[in-house]
């Protein structure tokens, strides 16, 4: 299946969950849609999700859960009948992702510790002397907060380069656009300051994601972040750059012009 | 007994390779012992405890056993969330070193005070919380609890001494106890205990035996050991260098209250902020009603009371 394939299957997905659990955080998951799509269909070796060696996933943004649980149910590790659960009562598949469901490797919701948790499971890589990668998704106003840059800093000084952060560069947060709110700029220039390596890659480009994590393997001796440069709601053309899409559910029209937008993107 | 604690470790670490320690920049003439034996397994992370967290939570869940060691302030309350969604929620074997009980660290100030670490962390479902008494204890509690499959906080002291009047026994969920009066039961917690026993030398010149019950272990809480020994007193008199909401004050309570135990409660500790003067930790003690002859005073008046 072509990955453009597993991209617009994932869309698909996180509208039909969005609309029958009538929840938001739908903007946030098209957003990065195409970043999962590429990191589970074409970056991680995971032959297993229980391989103690697989590479590692961590959404620190775990308020995009529902792509995540997308490509899990591509990947089948879950069925349709538990996709189907999603934000129902009893269901192992919230608004966040938990670790009590298979295949999600670190339960996060809090935005911030996710990178932190992921500089320690890479350490524990490296010491163990297991070739396996720790990957983050965290958003660009996730660089808000203070433990992101604990974790930057620490991760250059010790020389992690098995950890490989992408930043969702979407420029939206949950009550207004980054540059009005807090702004990141220049988040590149920051993250090379703190010792990273830095690539920037348009976020919806199956080609450039893999070509940069490709051309980081070289560089052993710093951790390496993805700028992605992301369209908040992509592929929804009345979702795009819309900060009502953070926390909005869909309307019945809205939801069927939305599955025609995703269709005919693929 | 945070010395000692460190050297409990240096020998468990020898024969065990999944054991690590972090600090958060502090442990000055405490931790070498560790980081001379074992250097590849030392990490001073820098001023970043909510980082130590997260990074601790990342290595237990791939196998060690990461102790991360700060003032417990730092310790607790600065990365509390990180404490709740890391090793608390995900189960992992992360030990938290909190040094200071209490008003320990006296002229440093509130800042470094731990006066509110177990009433926050005794929230929290799965995370055992151990206070030694003095340095014996504090290596039976981390020999004892080596394998444990979760969390941990050990609340330190940075004294070190020994009670030998303790019998040198330390097992998890159980109190100790030190004598068997008839007339006083008081419960304690950590290296006030010293004072507790000074108390009850004092009480025992007014003509009153008492039974000191100690907590070492406050999460699992010892309630089999409490209901037993609260159901021999018509008082109990609980002793911490800790807030007296959230500590093993609020704990008894809630066990008198939960097993409807015929029995009055009164609960000494710090009742207000610690922000009016300053001073060593005898001298902030003893301003709050924890010396020992403010202790004995307290429970002759509350007995005499109540005749």
């Amino acid at each position: 299946m072509a990955q453009e394939v597993f991209s617009s299957h994932i869309r698909k997905i996180i509208l039909d969950q969005a609309k029958r659990a009538n929840v938001g955080h739908i903007g946030s998951a098209l957003s990065v849609a195409d970043i999962i799509a590429t990191l589970y269909f074409g970056v991680m070796k995971i032959s297993d999700p229980a391989d103690p060696d697989r590479d590692r996933f961590i959404l620190s943004k775990g308020h995009a859960a529902l792509a995540l649980y997308a490509a899990f149910f591509l990947k089948n590790w879950i069925a349709s009948e538990m996709l189907d659960t999603y934000c129902s009562d009893n269901t192992l598949l919230p608004v966040h992702p938990e670790r009590s469901l298979k295949g999600v490797d670190f339960g996060t919701g809090s935005l911030g510790m996710g990178i932190s948790y992921a500089a320690g499971a890479a350490l524990a890589a490296k010491m163990q002397n297991s070739k396996r990668r720790v990957f983050v998704l965290v958003s660009d106003a996730e660089c808000n907060e203070g433990i992101v840059w604990e974790a930057a800093m620490f991760a250059a000084h010790h020389k992690i380069s098995n950890l490989y952060v992408i930043i969702d560069l979407n420029g939206q947060q949950a009550l207004g656009y980054t540059h009005d709110v807090l702004d990141t700029a220049p988040l590149g220039k920051k993250w090379e300051a703190f010792g990273w390596q830095v690539k920037d890659v348009d976020g919806h480009s199956r080609e450039e994601i893999i070509n940069a994590i490709q051309s980081c393997e070289h560089e052993l001796t710093r951790p390496h972040v993805l700028i992605a440069h992301t369209t908040f709601g992509k592929g929804v053309s009345f979702m795009e750059n819309k900060i009502k899409w953070h926390y909005w559910p869909m309307s019945m029209d809205e939801y069927r012009l939305a599955l025609e937008n995703v269709e005919r993107l693929s | 007994m945070r010395t000692a604690f460190i050297n409990a470790l240096v020998e468990l670490a020898k024969d065990d390779l999944r054991i690590l320690l972090l600090t958060s920049d502090l442990g000055y003439l405490v931790i070498e012992p560790f980081i001379e034996r074992f250097p590849d397994r030392f990490i001073n992370v820098g001023v970043a405890e909510e980082n130590m967290v997260g990074l601790a939570t990342g290595l237990a869940d791939a196998g060690f056993i990461p102790f991360i060691y700060s003032i417990a302030p730092f310790a607790v309350l600065r990365p509390f969330e990180f404490i709740r969604n890391g090793p608390v929620y995900h189960q992992l074997p992360v030990r938290i070193i909190g040094v200071g009980q209490g008003v320990e660290y006296g002229f440093n100030g509130p800042s470094h005070f731990g006066v509110d670490d177990v009433g926050v962390l005794r929230t929290q479902p799965g995370l055992t919380i151990i206070a030694p008494v003095d340095d014996i204890q504090a290596k039976h509690s981390i020999q004892k609890t080596h394998n444990l499959p979760g969390p941990i906080y050990f609340r330190l002291s940075k004294d070190s001494f020994e009670i030998p009047e303790l019998n040198r026994s330390f097992e998890l969920g159980q109190t100790q106890q030190i004598g068997n009066g008839k007339d006083v039961l008081i419960l304690s917690t950590g290296a006030i205990t010293r004072e507790a026993i000074r108390a009850a030398q004092l009480l025992s010149e007014h003509g009153l035996a008492t039974t000191i019950l100690v907590i070492a272990t406050i999460a699992p809480a010892p309630v089999s050991d409490l209901i037993e020994a609260l159901s021999s007193f018509k008082y109990a008199f609980t002793i911490e260098s800790h807030y007296i909401t959230g500590g093993i004050g609020s704990l008894v309570a809630e066990v008198v209250a939960d097993h409807c135990l015929n029995i009055k409660v009164v609960r000494l500790g710090f009742d207000a902020l610690l922000n009016k003067s300053f001073g060593s930790s005898a001298y902030l003690q003893a301003a709050h009603g924890l010396s020992p002859e403010k202790i004995a005073l307290h429970i002759i008046k509350t007995l005499e009371e109540n005749v």
